[in-house]
């Protein structure tokens, strides 16, 4: 008790004295769901993985395809296990930094139950296409509304055990926690406002470069307060513990908190480098993500340092070697991400599977080992008993240690080899590998290299299944919840506080105030947003769309709608970039008005394939008939998955009407005549194309086929700029 | 290149702010003791803990 107050002599009377329990029910609850969840999001990734290394495992089956199933696997591993993972190690370690139990265990099962819904209807929609198409947003209005409501019960339960606590000055982890609780909640509702056109399928009001910029200043910081901070909050709580050994630095933990929640905002504009982005936000982008660099390394220093006349212990605890190389990893994720962020290294990495490789050096490395670690802290804690085998614990680290770095090798590798082929240029200024493909063919056998990293580290994942399902066999039937006695916290008078803080530090004061602090840093989160988001949605003062354009016809809409719904845009950009190869790749750069009606945008963050901004024209309708059935029909070696679904289901041309009228709502320019006519405009169009293609194999009765919409939104790609419309 | 004129100043008056906070708090003795906060999280809980139990 006296080290919350060093100075004072403690003469007033007896402190009331409470006897209460934690709720380690609920933990055990996160942590079991944690588990399973892991399994499915890693066994996702593997299957995937293969995919692009063997593309008959696409089997033509619709809710088996890369397009559809990546979306299942980022969302299992950020919100199924990150995200149980997450509220775990909060609800354990929140309860005892703030001697209370939860503020109410109704809350807490309403949000276990609640995320794990979300977490089922994410599995059961994405793989049946049901998705807005912005990545790590995929979720539809009916499921983004519930993990709202749901996050608003987890804040209400954080915020009321923090109110109600018997700790006066709150540790760094909860510093941490509240800056993940509160921007997460802003992030999420701000970059899914949608508006719907029926029960599974919305828009978003955001379009083209607006879009854009929500979308990555949103995904980014997904990154940083999802799967950053509040790890950082674990890293503060069960390093120290596990190693017992108190943190590095105090002052640091000051510093670094405070200039990560500030800076990290600012960096959504890092993955629009080179783009249509305006160029001020894309300095700002850059110049904030190096800047990110010092912050973050801190949090890396203060928990490395942390383990200093402890580094004996690393050798054999297989915990401490989870943390010490998870926060490792961490550190080479927040070096390379503020290099990735330079636009000269970018102008290389950006669309390639570097990208790739450094997700995954931070999510299996940081979030993957930090989550581990934890684990194997908590279970043998919470279920009374030892864990089964620390051998296999050993053995889990150093397999799911060598499949990470099998992952990231292969993808930098990958990354940096298509990067320099697609950008080189011979001696006559010609491509020296015009031909996509090529790259694709070079590449391969670091795709093989890449699913076996997967597979090793998701096979260490299941020797930590079995070594924890053995352990709670042993455990005790009856786990009653830990009892505690701690002294009740005197209130005090706004009076008292501001004497404090004349005479007192005033951080110190800070964290005897939580209120405060919150509102703090919910003023340091905003301030990034403001400045980047406020001129975004400006940009119709400087963009000046000639009344010529036209929007998408009905039949183009709907094809752009599946083009989403296949999940396209994963591995096709439609972005071409102000750069010598590819302008003789693909054309002129792209203009932001030639993107300016597009909810959601679709400028892609990957080339698994060719960028197709320009490709409208480019090949006949053939062309594109054939090779939605089979790639490998056209071109031998592609990976691309086939498509013969789009051949049977037939076009509900009914809800054309209603699609342009949601679009018209949001400011796309149609007329009443275009969303009244819309059915009977886009079935003398589909008609048209199909009088083209019946002399194809199989090209009778496709004029109420989906594939003939897909081609007319594909050949519409570019023309706008073709036909002079785009200044 | 006209949002600068919004930018630059507000740019500045944070940096200030942040590097004025931050004189003031280090003279105010934020830093003076850096030992004692780190060693809050080993103090033993009040519970046995396991496997001692």
């Amino acid at each position: 008790m006296s080290l919350n107050q060093p100075n004072k002599i403690q003469t007033q009377q007896p402190q009331q004295m409470d006897t209460f329990t934690y709720d380690d029910d609920i933990v055990r609850k996160f942590v079991l769901a944690t588990v399973a969840f892991g399994v499915i999001a890693m066994l996702v990734g593997v299957f995937i993985a293969l995919q692009l290394a063997f593309p008959a495992l696409n089997f033509g089956i619709s809710w088996l395809t890369f397009g559809r199933l990546r979306p299942l696997h980022t969302n299992a591993a950020i919100f199924a296990f990150a995200g149980n993972a997450v509220f775990a190690g909060i609800y354990y370690s929140t309860q005892r930094l703030l001697k209370t139990r939860m503020y109410s265990d109704t809350l807490s099962k309403i949000h276990f139950w609640g995320w794990q819904l979300i977490i089922l209807a994410a599995a059961i929609t994405l793989p049946l296409g049901l998705t807005v198409g912005k990545e790590y947003a995929e979720l539809e209005f009916p499921i983004t509304n519930l993990i709202t409501v749901i996050w608003v019960v987890f804040a209400i339960n954080f915020f009321g055990t923090l109110i109600k606590r018997r700790e006066k000055h709150i540790y760094v982890a909860v510093w941490f926690y509240i800056a993940t609780i509160l921007t997460t909640a802003v992030l999420h509702v701000i970059n899914t406002i949608q508006i719907p056109v029926s029960l599974w399928k919305s828009y978003p009001i955001y379009a083209g470069v607006q879009d854009a910029m929500v979308q990555w200043w949103y995904g980014h910081n997904a990154v940083a307060f999802v799967l950053t901070t509040p790890f950082l909050g674990l890293m503060y709580y069960f390093l120290p513990k596990a190693a017992e050994k108190p943190v590095y630095s105090y002052r640091l933990s000051i510093v670094h908190f405070w200039s990560l929640v500030f800076i990290y905002i600012w960096a959504g504009p890092h993955h629009l480098l080179y783009t249509a982005l305006p160029d001020w936000a894309q300095t700002l982008g850059m110049i904030f993500s190096l800047m990110l660099w010092a912050p973050s390394w801190g949090g890396m220093i203060n928990g490395l340092l942390t383990l200093r006349g402890a580094w004996n212990k690393v050798r054999v605890e297989p915990i401490l070697k989870f943390f010490v190389a998870g926060i490792t990893f961490y550190g080479m994720s927040t070096f390379e991400g503020p290099l990735l962020s330079i636009k000269s290294v970018n102008a290389l990495a950006h669309y390639t599977d570097w990208i790739i490789g450094h997700v995954h050096g931070g999510a299996l490395g940081w979030n993957g080992f930090i989550s581990f670690g934890m684990i194997y802290w908590l279970v043998p804690r919470l279920w009374k008993t030892e864990l089964y085998s620390k051998r296999l614990a050993n053995v889990h680290f150093w397999t799911g240690f060598l499949g990470i770095l099998l992952y990231m090798i292969s993808m930098w590798a990958a990354g940096i080899t298509q990067g320099l082929m697609l950008r080189a240029v011979d001696a006559a200024g010609k491509l020296q590998y015009p031909d996509f493909v090529e790259t694709t063919l070079r590449i391969l056998p670091l795709y093989y290299v890449r699913a076996l990293g997967g597979a090793l580290f998701l096979g260490g994942f299941l020797i930590m299944v079995y070594n924890l399902a053995k352990t709670l066999c042993n455990a005790p039937k009856n786990l009653a919840d830990e009892k505690v006695c701690a002294p009740r916290l005197e209130s005090e008078a706004p009076a008292q506080v501001f004497q404090q803080l004349q005479n007192q530090k005033p951080h110190r004061v800070l964290e005897g105030l939580p209120t405060v602090f919150a509102v703090l840093s919910l003023v340091a989160i905003l301030v990034g947003t403001v400045i980047e988001l406020i001129p975004t949605f400006m940009a119709d003062e400087f963009v000046q769309v000639n009344p010529q354009l036209k929007p998408y016809t009905a039949l183009q809409l709907h094809g752009r709608d599946i083009y989403v719904r296949e999940g396209c845009y994963l591995c096709h950009s439609q972005m071409v970039r102000p750069m010598v190869a590819e302008f003789l790749r693909y054309g002129a750069p792209s203009k932001l008005e030639e993107s300016i009606f597009d909810h959601p945008f679709q400028w892609g963050s990957r080339r698994t394939g060719p960028d197709l901004a320009r490709v409208g024209g480019k090949y006949p309708d053939s062309w594109h008939f054939r090779h939605m059935r089979n790639p490998r029909e056209i071109n031998a070696q592609s990976i691309m998955p086939t498509y013969p679904w789009l051949y049977r289901d037939k076009i509900d041309f009914s809800i054309l009407p209603r699609k342009l009228s949601v679009m018209k709502t949001m400011g796309v320019p149609y007329a009443e005549n275009d969303i009244s006519a819309a059915e009977n405009n886009a079935r003398a169009e589909a008609q048209a194309i199909a009088e083209g293609l019946k002399n194809e194999e199989d090209g009778t009765g496709i004029e109420n086929k989906e594939i003939v919409a897909l081609i007319s939104y594909l050949q519409r790609l570019g023309q706008d700029y073709k036909k002079g419309l785009i200044k | 290149m006209k949002v600068l004129y919004v930018m630059l100043p507000i740019t500045l008056l944070l940096g200030f702010s942040f590097v004025a906070t931050f004189i003031w708090i280090t003279l105010k003795g934020q830093y003076d003791d850096l030992d004692t906060p780190a060693h809050r999280i080993l103090i033993p809980e009040e519970i046995p803990k396991y496997p001692k139990e």
